[in-house]
């Protein structure tokens, strides 16, 4: 049996906070290079340029690329075989939040009910997913969230007979309503399949994946490529002043859905599209 | 080439500015997100007066990260306008002359716009770390009690932004994604 103290997760947690707010991750700057090398708008080249040199100045002074340091999205896998020891693992996980956020100088930015709106001044809760997994592993994902590109996220129920067409077209729709709100250049997280809550979660959950990772899936590996094309025909480009860098990567997820339904969840991210994992 | 702008705007110089001109603005910008302009309404509503001299002002749409110590301020890009769209008119009829903030505003902003001549400006949005560069000084000088979104006095010196949304209701949003379109 492994043991994972409550202690250890706290501080890998705040950790976590800090990394994933300071350093743009490996792979979206890859694909900013990779965009910016192949954008023909000037001010759009000129934006990657200042995206890019955000980053570096972040990484640099040890501040967030952005002033949202989002909601702390947080995933846990523990495997069957594993226990947490000397706390309550919630307890641990929000402590290291509220830790992290304050001696990182991260902004606060939850309230502690949507309706009052007063805010919990350590940005606790974080929005906590448990997978159970088998044998002795713990493994833990942080990715603050954004909202000005969580705002521009949108669910529907589709009909079975509107698959694959419709599954496209509502995608579409969705970026192109969002336009320059959620900055882009986007990463866009689609969940297809299971309920409407099951849906959301593999949209996000989508957005943990590597940007040069495809779908195991032949088909929706070749949807996730023909979607990143379509939308950077759009025309949106960098911060909506007109390009062909509308997204940087399309992750589609699927999960088996009911007889009589076709869910669909678009997750946008943008390009401080942040996540850290750890093994403890 | 870039324009140099200095605050306060007059009307002269909000009607030489064009959608997709390239600006660095110096003097003082007031910072006011979502909590803050539900007040700023609000003092309207009962007849109080503002926390700022609003006439000729920008208002940047932010709410920064702390400072870390020795710093002006935190990061501090802009955020998303369209939640402000409800709570702007007024402002613009009181002689706000200009918005900083990234992302799409509604038809009756603009149509204020025009009337009341004043301009909107975006800023790079998630490049808070280097926009945090050009600001000199900050200092709270309203709703302390709303943390992040309190109203902010920021001096700023070259601060680094587009007129996409001009006072004659040009709007590069729409005029510069057409260009780029492929079907
Ligand atoms: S959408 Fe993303 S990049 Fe833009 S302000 Fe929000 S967190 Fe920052």
């Amino acid at each position: 049996m492994k043991e994972v103290s409550a202690f250890n997760i706290t501080k890998a947690v705040a950790e976590m906070c800090q990394e994933a707010n300071f350093d743009l991750c490996g792979d979206v700057k890859e694909a900013l290079i990779h965009f910016k090398e192949k954008e023909v708008s000037p001010i759009g080249k000129s934006i990657l340029e200042d995206i890019l040199e955000n980053a570096e100045l972040a990484t640099v002074k040890r501040v967030p690329m952005c002033q949202d340091t989002g909601m702390t999205v947080v995933y846990v896998e523990i495997g069957s075989e594993t226990v947490v020891v000397d706390g309550f693992i919630e307890d641990a996980i929000n402590d290291g939040i509220a830790i992290g956020y304050g001696t990182g100088y991260l902004r606060k930015s939850v309230v502690k009910d949507p309706l009052i709106r007063v805010n919990t001044n350590d940005n606790t809760p974080g929005i906590i997913h448990y997978e159970m997994v088998e044998g002795e592993h713990f493994k833990i994902t942080v990715a603050p969230k954004g909202f000005g590109s969580e705002n521009m996220s949108r669910m529907k129920m589709l009909k079975p007979s509107d698959g694959i067409e419709g599954v496209k077209a509502f995608v579409l729709e969705t970026v192109s309503e969002a336009g320059p709100n959620p900055c882009p250049p986007i990463v866009v997280g689609v969940g297809i399949g299971g309920t409407i809550e099951k849906a959301a979660y593999i949209a996000k959950k989508s957005l943990m994946r590597p940007l040069d990772a495809h779908h195991p899936d032949e088909h929706i590996k070749a949807l996730e490529i023909e979607l990143l094309d379509s939308i950077n025909k759009l025309g949106i480009g960098p911060q909506g002043l007109g390009g062909l860098t509308t997204a940087i990567g399309v992750n589609i997820e699927t999960f088996p859905t009911h007889i009589a339904g076709l869910p669909v969840v678009v997750n946008i991210n943008c390009h401080a599209a942040r996540h850290v994992s750890r093994t403890l | 080439m870039k324009k140099k702008i200095q605050t306060p705007l007059t009307n002269e110089i909000v009607e030489s500015l064009k959608a997709g001109d390239q600006i660095l603005l110096s003097g003082t910008i007031y910072t006011g997100r979502d909590a803050a302009h539900a007040r700023l309404i609000e003092c309207l509503k009962n007849n109080e007066p503002l926390p700022f001299d609003i006439e000729g002002s920008i208002l940047y749409y932010v709410g920064p990260a702390p400072s870390k110590p020795g710093e002006a301020i935190g990061s501090c890009g802009p955020t998303t306008s369209y939640r402000m769209d409800d709570l702007t008119t007024p402002l613009l009829d009181l002689g706000l002359k200009g918005m900083v903030g990234k992302g799409k505003r509604d038809l009756k902003v603009i149509e204020s716009m025009k009337q009341n001549k004043a301009v909107y400006f975006a800023a790079i949005g998630g490049a808070g770390a280097l926009i945090a560069n050009s600001v000199i000084s900050s200092e709270i000088i309203a709703y302390e009690d709303l943390g992040a979104e309190a109203i902010r006095k920021l001096e700023v010196k070259d601060f680094p932004c587009i007129v996409v949304i001009d006072c004659y209701g040009e709007n590069m949003y729409e005029t510069e994604r057409q260009k780029y379109e492929r079907k």
